[in-house]
Parts: C-alpha cells; sequence; structure tokens
C-alpha cells in the first residue's frame, strides 16, 4: 500500500512542467505592455473592440510572411472596429526593431521582452494567434501562417465582427 | 527505508531532464540562429549530396525518403 503512494508521487513527478494552453470560449488574460511609439498597449483598454493577437518573433520565418497580410487585414478591418496587436517575443527590443524597418507594421506591436505575456497565452509555435471577441473571450487560435491561411483567417475575423455587431 | 530510496532514485531516474524547464515555443531564438543548424549551408549540402549520389548511382539514404533504385 505504501509503495503504491510512493509510485503515485513518482508519477507525479515524471508529469511537472505539463501547463495547459489558452483555449478557445476562456477569457483571454489581459496584458500592458509598452508600443512602438505609442502610450502602453492594454488588452483592457480595447474591450468592446474585436482584438487579433499574434505572437511573433524576429528570428521567425512565417512571422514575416504575415505582416504584410495584418497590415491588409488592420486597414481594411480597423474602421469596422478590428483592433490587430503584434506581441513581440524577443528578447532584445532591437532584434524587433532591426525586423521591423525591414518588414513594417501598420498595427500596434507591443514588446513582451520578458515572456510574461507569452507564458500566459502559451502559444504552441511561432507565429501564434487568438482572435478575441469584444468581450475578451478568445474565440479562435490558430498556429502558423501559411499564404493558404490567408482566406480562413479574414473568415474568422468577418465573423467575429458580425457576431460584435460592427458590421 | 532502502525501499523510499530506490523509489525516489528510479523516480528521479526515470523523469531525467524532463523536470527541468523546457525551451518554450517563443524562446527560440537562439536555436533560430544559423549557426544552430545541423547544415550552415543548404545550397553547399544539397551540391554536396548531388555529387555524393551520382558517385553512388543511387540517390537517398542521406535523409528522408526515397529509395536506392537510381531512378529519382
Amino acid at each position: 500500500m505504501r509503495s503504491g503512494k510512493l509510485l503515485a508521487a513518482a508519477c507525479a513527478v515524471l508529469f511537472v512542467g505539463v501547463v495547459s494552453a489558452q483555449e478557445v470560449g476562456k477569457p483571454a488574460p489581459v496584458f500592458d505592455l509598452p508600443a512602438a511609439g505609442a502610450p502602453n498597449v492594454r488588452l483592457a483598454d480595447l474591450k468592446g473592440r474585436v482584438v487579433y493577437v499574434d505572437f511573433w518573433a524576429s528570428w521567425c520565418a512565417p512571422c514575416k510572411q504575415s505582416f504584410p497580410w495584418m497590415n491588409e487585414m488592420q486597414a481594411k478591418y480597423g474602421p469596422k472596429g478590428l483592433t490587430i496587436v503584434g506581441i513581440n517575443v524577443d528578447k532584445k527590443r532591437e532584434d524587433a526593431d532591426k525586423f521591423l524597418t525591414g518588414t513594417p507594421a501598420k498595427f500596434t506591436v507591443g514588446y513582451d521582452t520578458t515572456g510574461k505575456v507569452a507564458e500566459a497565452y502559451q502559444p504552441k509555435g511561432m507565429p501564434t494567434s487568438y482572435l478575441i471577441d469584444a468581450n475578451g473571450v478568445v474565440r479562435a487560435v490558430h498556429v502558423g501562417f501559411r499564404e493558404k491561411d490567408r482566406d480562413e483567417l479574414e473568415r474568422e475575423l468577418a465573423a467575429a465582427l458580425t457576431a460584435a455587431g460592427r458590421r | 527505508m532502502k525501499r523510499l530510496m530506490l523509489v525516489v532514485a528510479v523516480a528521479a531516474l526515470a523523469s531525467g531532464c524532463s523536470s527541468m524547464p523546457k525551451v518554450q515555443p517563443w524562446e527560440k531564438g537562439n536555436l533560430a540562429n544559423k549557426e544552430m543548424a545541423f547544415d550552415p549551408d543548404t545550397l553547399e549540402t544539397r551540391f554536396a549530396d548531388h555529387t555524393y549520389f551520382s558517385k553512388e548511382g543511387a540517390s537517398g539514404g542521406a535523409g528522408v525518403g526515397g529509395g536506392g533504385c537510381g531512378c529519382n
């Protein structure tokens, strides 16, 4: 009996480090991050708007591909109530800024140099995006970015705006 | 007591490095560096592979799929 308990304890040790990721239907963790050339970007300030949070890094190739698409979406749906927030997870802000000079972002960029926000969201890859509805609840999660994902992602954005009564 | 120590030792061994903090997807900046790649120069690797396969008269075997029939 005693060894059974010990075995259970040993098994518990094996599973340490398993953390649950951010899921659809749950409230999105709030953040407050320094932004590029603007006051801090806070999720709480964006209530009532549909927010597309995208985790990216300067060393991530698909992220580079996703930027023109996000610029396009921000221009198209921004006036209808969409805010795109690109959260950079580089340890050094200079790396991110160097990336941004070559790949300009026409949406809000927040710097998560400590990785605290990434820890809260647990993105499974780079880039990972979270579509957050007007009430601050995660509506969709998307890992990676491929050219063929464009249309589907846009449909999701549009549907979220419709659901929020912003279209 | 000895049994307890044995169980603890087995647990520690079996868990290996899994109790250490894992490198998270957003922390892979250093791993993404060019010098961390298996093949530092993709073009050169392909060139070397091509030479190797030509000499052997067969393709594949140096990585993923591909038979040894020399037909692809």
